[in-house]
C-alpha cells in the first residue's frame, strides 16, 4: 500500500467496528458502521474504548497474550489474524481508546456494503460520535445512496447539523441521544454542554430529518429522568419515535456503575416515563 | 428375540410407538429386495446409509397425495363426497390422512392448507372453531413431526387463523412451511408468519421463486422435513451418502472427486434402481392402492432422492483442517471445494437414467438431509456448519446461499435467535428477503427460549423431551430423534444470534 502512486483521494476514517447485520440500529436489518473517538465522556457509556483515538504508548502492546500487537514506527499495530479477542487491549487502555481500530478509505467501506446489500435495507453511522467524521460521511453516503440503501446518522448531537446542509439533504434520518435536558446534571453525566443537543432536536424535526430520540433512563435519578422524558416527549408531539432504554451496567466503566449500580433499571418502573409519553402524544415510545 | 422382547418392554415407548417397531423389525426379516455386494459392504463401513428403509419396502417412503381431488370430487375408497362446508372438508382430509402411508406410516404431508381450506372459510368464529379441533386432531393422531402442511404464497384469513391457533397451541405437530414469493406474499403476511415462527418455531419460509425455477412442470409441495416433492407423487426412496466416511478413503481432494465420489454414488444410484424397481414392480402400491387408483398420485410424479450428509467434515478432512473454527464456515478455500464437489454430485446424478422417474426427467433428485439422531457430532446435516462454530449471521447465510443451488428436492439450515428479533421482525424479512435471492432455498428460525424447538429439520416440544429423559412416553414420534440428536449430535446448542454475537 505505501508504495502505491496515490492517483484518486478518498477519505479515510478510524473505524472500531463493522455490524454487516444490526437488527437494533434503525428501522430493518442494516449494516452498522462504528467510529472511533467522541467528545462526550457520558459516565454509563457501554463501549467506553471508543472514546479517545489511540495515542500509541504502548501499555496494550506488552499485554497481549497473543502477540497481536507490536509496534511499527513509533505507532501500536494490530493484527487481526493473531487476535484471540480477548479485549485486554481495551481493559489495560488508560486512554479509554482501543489499538483494534482501522483507517478505512470510503471506497473500500462501500465495497464491503455492497457485499451485504442484498440483505439490508441501508446503513446506520454510529459511534463513538460519528459526526467526528462529518466530510468522510457525506461522501460516504452520497456513494450509498447510489446503491439504493438508506443512510442513518447515529448521533449525540454535539455538532450543530445546520452546519451541514449536504449530508442533510443525502442523509435519511438522525437518531438523536437526548441524555438529559438539566444542562447541570447532562455536564455532570458527560462532561459537556447540552445547548447544542436541545438545538438539534429542534432543527432536526424541523426539516423532518428525526428519526427517533434516545434517553437512558437512570437508577435513582427519578427527577432528571422525568425532566428529560417530559421535555422530549412534549417537542416531539408524536412526530418521530421516542425511545427510553433502561440503564444496563454492561461494560459501564468504574465511575459509571459507582455513579449508577450494578443493576438494571426495572422494567416495571418505566411505565411512569411511558405515561409522560402518552399524555404528550408520543405514541410510540419504545421500551428497551 | 431379545430385540422384540427390547420393543415389548420398553417403558418410553407407546403402544402405536411398539407397533410400528415391530413392523419395522419384520421387514428386516426379508431377503427379497436385491442388494448388491458393495452395496452392502459400503453400508457395514458406513459410507452409505439406508436411512432404515428395510428389506422389503412397501410404500413410497414420502407421498403427497393431491388432496384438491378429494375437495372436487372425494374418494370412491373412502366414501368420502365433496366436502360443503369447514366442517365436512376438516372431516374428509382427517380421514384421509389415517390411509396415507409413508416410511414412519403417517402422512408426510397434508397439503396446502390455504389452498384446500380458504374456500370453506365462511364465518370467522366457526372456522376459528374447526380448525382448532382440526389441529388437535392432527396432533395427536398423526403422532409425528414429519407430518407437514403448507400455507401461501397468497394470505387469507385462514392462514392468520392458522397462524394464531398455532401459537395459541404451541404444539409441535405438523410442521409448517409458507410457500413465499414476495410478489404474491404481501410483506404484512410475512411478518405474521415471522411472529409466529418466532414463538413456535413455525412456519419456516420456502423459496417459492426458486423452486418454481427449477422446472416449470413441477408443482411441489413442502413434506417431511422440508423435502420438496411433486404434488400428486412424491420420493420413492432416500439412501444417503456420508461424505465425510467417503473422504476417509482419500488425502487428497482430486482422488475424491476423481475417483471415491463416484465410486460410491454408482453404488448407491444402482440400490436406488433396485428399491425404486422392488416399489413398483413387487409391492402392492402402484397396483392396488386407492390414491393410485383414484388418481390421488401417479407413479410418474414421483422420483429417487439422493442423499448427502456430512459436507463439512468431508471438506476439512480433504484440506487437513483440524480446527473446526478454521475450517468449513470460516474457511474460503473449504466452501470452494465444498461447491466443486456439489457440482460433480449433481454431474453423477444428473448422468444416471433412473427408473419410473419420468416427470423429474427421468433423473434422481439431490437431496440436503437432517442427519439421524446416531449419526453422531463427526457427521453435520447437508450442508450444514457444524454446530458450535457458526460464523457470523452474514457469514452463516452467505455460505448456504452458495450451497442450495443443486439440492432441489430440499435443503435449509436453521437460525436460533435471541429475543431482540422479536421486537425487529422486519429486519428478520429483510434478511431472509436477501438470503432467497440469493439463492437459499429454505429459511427456518426460532427464539432460543421456545417450548417446541426444530432439532434438525422436525420439531419437538424440550418439555417432551425432559419426559422422556425421565423414562416415559411421548405421543410423538420424534422425541426419541430429539432426544439422540440433544444428546449426540448436540442439535439444540446452535449458536444463538444476539447482539452480543455481533463480535
Amino acid at each position: 500500500m505505501q508504495n502505491r502512486w496515490i492517483v484518486e483521494y478518498t477519505m479515510k476514517a478510524p473505524i472500531n467496528k463493522i455490524i454487516d447485520f444490526s437488527n437494533v440500529d434503525g428501522p430493518g436489518n442494516r449494516c452498522a458502521i462504528f467510529f472511533q473517538s467522541c467528545p462526550f465522556r457520558c459516565l454509563y457509556c457501554h463501549n467506553p474504548e471508543t472514546i479517545r483515538l489511540c495515542v500509541n504508548c504502548g501499555t496494550c502492546v506488552k499485554q497481549c497474550p497473543a502477540q497481536a500487537l507490536s509496534f511499527e514506527d513509533g505507532k501500536v499495530v494490530w493484527d487481526d489474524e493473531k487476535c484471540v479477542e480477548c479485549d485486554t487491549c481495551i481493559h489495560v487502555c488508560p486512554n479509554l481508546a482501543t489499538p483494534k481500530i482501522k483507517e478505512i478509505e470510503v471506497d473500500d467501506l462501500v465495497a464491503h456494503i455492497k457485499q451485504v446489500k442484498p440483505f439490508i435495507r441501508g446503513i446506520t453511522v454510529s459511534g463513538g460520535e460519528c459526526m467526528n467524521q462529518a466530510d468522510y460521511l457525506l461522501e460516504l453516503f452520497q456513494k450509498v445512496q447510489r446503491l439504493g440503501l438508506t443512510c442513518l446518522i447515529d448521533s449525540n448531537g454535539i455538532h450543530d447539523f445546520r452546519k451541514f446542509p449536504e449530508l442533510m439533504q443525502v442523509c435519511d434520518g438522525v437518531m438523536l441521544d437526548v441524555k438529559a435536558v438539566d444542562p447541570v446534571f447532562h455536564q455532570e453525566l458527560c462532561a459537556c454542554d447540552n445547548a447544542m443537543v436541545l438545538k438539534n432536536l429542534d432543527y432536526l424535526l424541523e426539516i423532518d430529518k428525526l428519526e427517533e430520540v434516545r434517553t437512558v433512563i437512570l437508577p435513582e435519578r427519578d427527577e432528571e429522568n422525568e425532566k428529560t422524558v417530559r421535555y422530549v416527549s412534549s417537542h416531539l408531539q408524536g412526530r418521530s419515535r421516542y425511545k427510553l432504554i433502561r440503564y444496563r451496567p454492561f461494560g459501564v466503566r468504574e465511575a459509571g456503575i459507582t455513579a449508577f449500580g450494578n443493576h438494571t433499571y426495572p422494567k416495571e418502573a418505566m411505565e411512569q416515563y411511558e405515561l409522560i409519553c402518552r399524555e404528550n402524544a408520543t405514541k410510540t415510545c419504545v421500551i428497551i | 428375540m431379545t430385540r422384540v422382547h427390547d420393543i415389548v418392554s420398553n417403558p418410553t415407548m407407546t403402544y402405536q410407538q411398539q407397533l410400528l417397531n415391530l413392523a419395522r423389525l419384520a421387514e428386516e426379516y426379508d431377503t427379497s429386495l436385491p442388494r448388491d455386494k458393495e452395496f452392502v459392504e459400503a453400508l457395514e463401513e458406513q459410507i452409505l446409509c439406508d436411512l432404515g428403509e428395510g428389506l422389503a419396502p412397501y410404500r413410497p417412503r414420502y407421498i403427497l397425495p393431491d388432496y384438491r381431488i378429494l375437495m372436487e370430487k372425494g374418494s370412491k375408497t373412502l366414501e368420502l363426497d365433496p366436502p360443503t362446508d369447514i366442517w365436512e372438508a376438516t372431516n374428509a382430509l382427517l380421514i384421509m390422512y389415517k390411509n396415507v402411508p409413508s416410511i414412519t406410516s403417517f402422512p408426510v404431508w397434508l397439503g396446502n392448507f390455504t389452498q384446500l381450506l380458504a374456500p370453506f372459510d365462511k364465518d370467522e368464529a366457526e372456522t376459528r372453531k374447526a380448525m382448532k379441533l382440526f389441529l388437535q386432531h392432527i396432533d395427536k393422531t398423526l403422532t409425528d413431526s414429519f407430518v407437514h402442511a403448507n400455507i401461501g404464497p397468497e394470505d387469507a384469513r385462514i392462514n392468520r387463523i392458522i397462524l394464531d391457533l398455532t401459537k395459541e397451541m404451541q404444539l409441535a405437530i405438523p410442521n409448517l412451511t409458507l410457500i413465499y414469493d414476495p410478489a404474491r406474499t404481501s410483506d404484512e403476511f410475512a411478518l405474521a408468519c415471522i411472529d409466529c415462527m418466532l414463538a413456535t418455531s413455525k412456519p419456516s419460509f420456502a423459496n417459492d421463486v426458486m423452486y418454481r425455477a427449477d422446472d416449470n412442470d413441477w408443482e411441489y409441495g413442502i413434506a417431511s422435513c422440508y423435502n420438496a416433492l411433486h404434488v400428486g407423487g412424491g420420493g420413492y426412496t432416500l439412501p444417503r451418502i456420508r461424505l465425510y466416511n467417503a473422504s476417509l478413503k482419500t488425502d487428497d481432494p482430486e482422488d475424491f472427486i476423481n475417483r471415491v465420489l463416484p465410486h460410491y454414488c454408482e453404488i448407491l444410484l444402482r440400490n436406488m434402481d433396485q428399491r425404486i424397481r422392488y416399489i413398483v414392480e413387487e409391492s402392492n402400491f402402484f397396483k392396488s392402492n386407492f390414491l393410485v387408483k383414484e388418481g390421488f398420485v401417479k407413479r410418474e410424479n414421483f422420483t429417487g432422492m439422493f442423499g448427502v450428509v456430512g459436507m463439512a467434515e468431508c471438506v476439512n478432512h480433504l484440506l487437513k483442517i483440524d480446527d473446526k473454527m478454521k475450517g468449513y464456515g470460516h474457511n474460503k478455500e473449504a466452501e470452494d471445494l465444498a461447491v466443486r464437489i456439489n457440482d460433480k454430485l449433481n454431474e453423477i446424478v444428473n448422468a444416471h437414467e433412473g427408473v419410473y422417474c419420468e416427470n423429474s426427467h427421468n433423473h434422481y433428485v439431490l437431496h440436503a438431509q437432517v442427519g439421524l439422531d446416531c449419526d453422531g457430532p463427526e457427521i453435520s446435516p447437508g450442508m450444514r456448519i457444524p454446530i458450535g462454530c457458526e460464523p457470523q449471521l452474514f457469514e452463516h447465510i452467505s455460505l448456504e446461499t452458495r450451497m442450495h443451488k443443486h439440492y432441489v428436492s430440499g435443503i435449509g439450515d436453521i437460525f436460533k435467535l435471541d429475543d431482540t428479533w422479536n421486537n425487529t421482525q422486519p429486519a428478520l424479512l429483510d434478511i431472509i428477503k436477501g438470503a432467497f435471492e440469493n439463492g437459499m432455498r429454505y429459511f427456518t428460525a426460532y427464539n432460543a427460549d421456545n417450548d417446541v424447538v426444530r432439532v434438525t429439520g422436525y420439531l419437538v416440544k424440550r418439555s417432551e423431551i425432559e419426559k422422556y429423559e425421565n423414562n416415559e412416553a411421548s405421543l410423538n414420534n420424534c422425541t426419541s430423534f430429539g432426544y439422540g440428536a440433544k444428546h449426540n449430535a448436540k442439535s439444540l446448542d446452535r449458536r444463538v444470534y444476539d447482539e452480543s454475537s455481533h463480535q
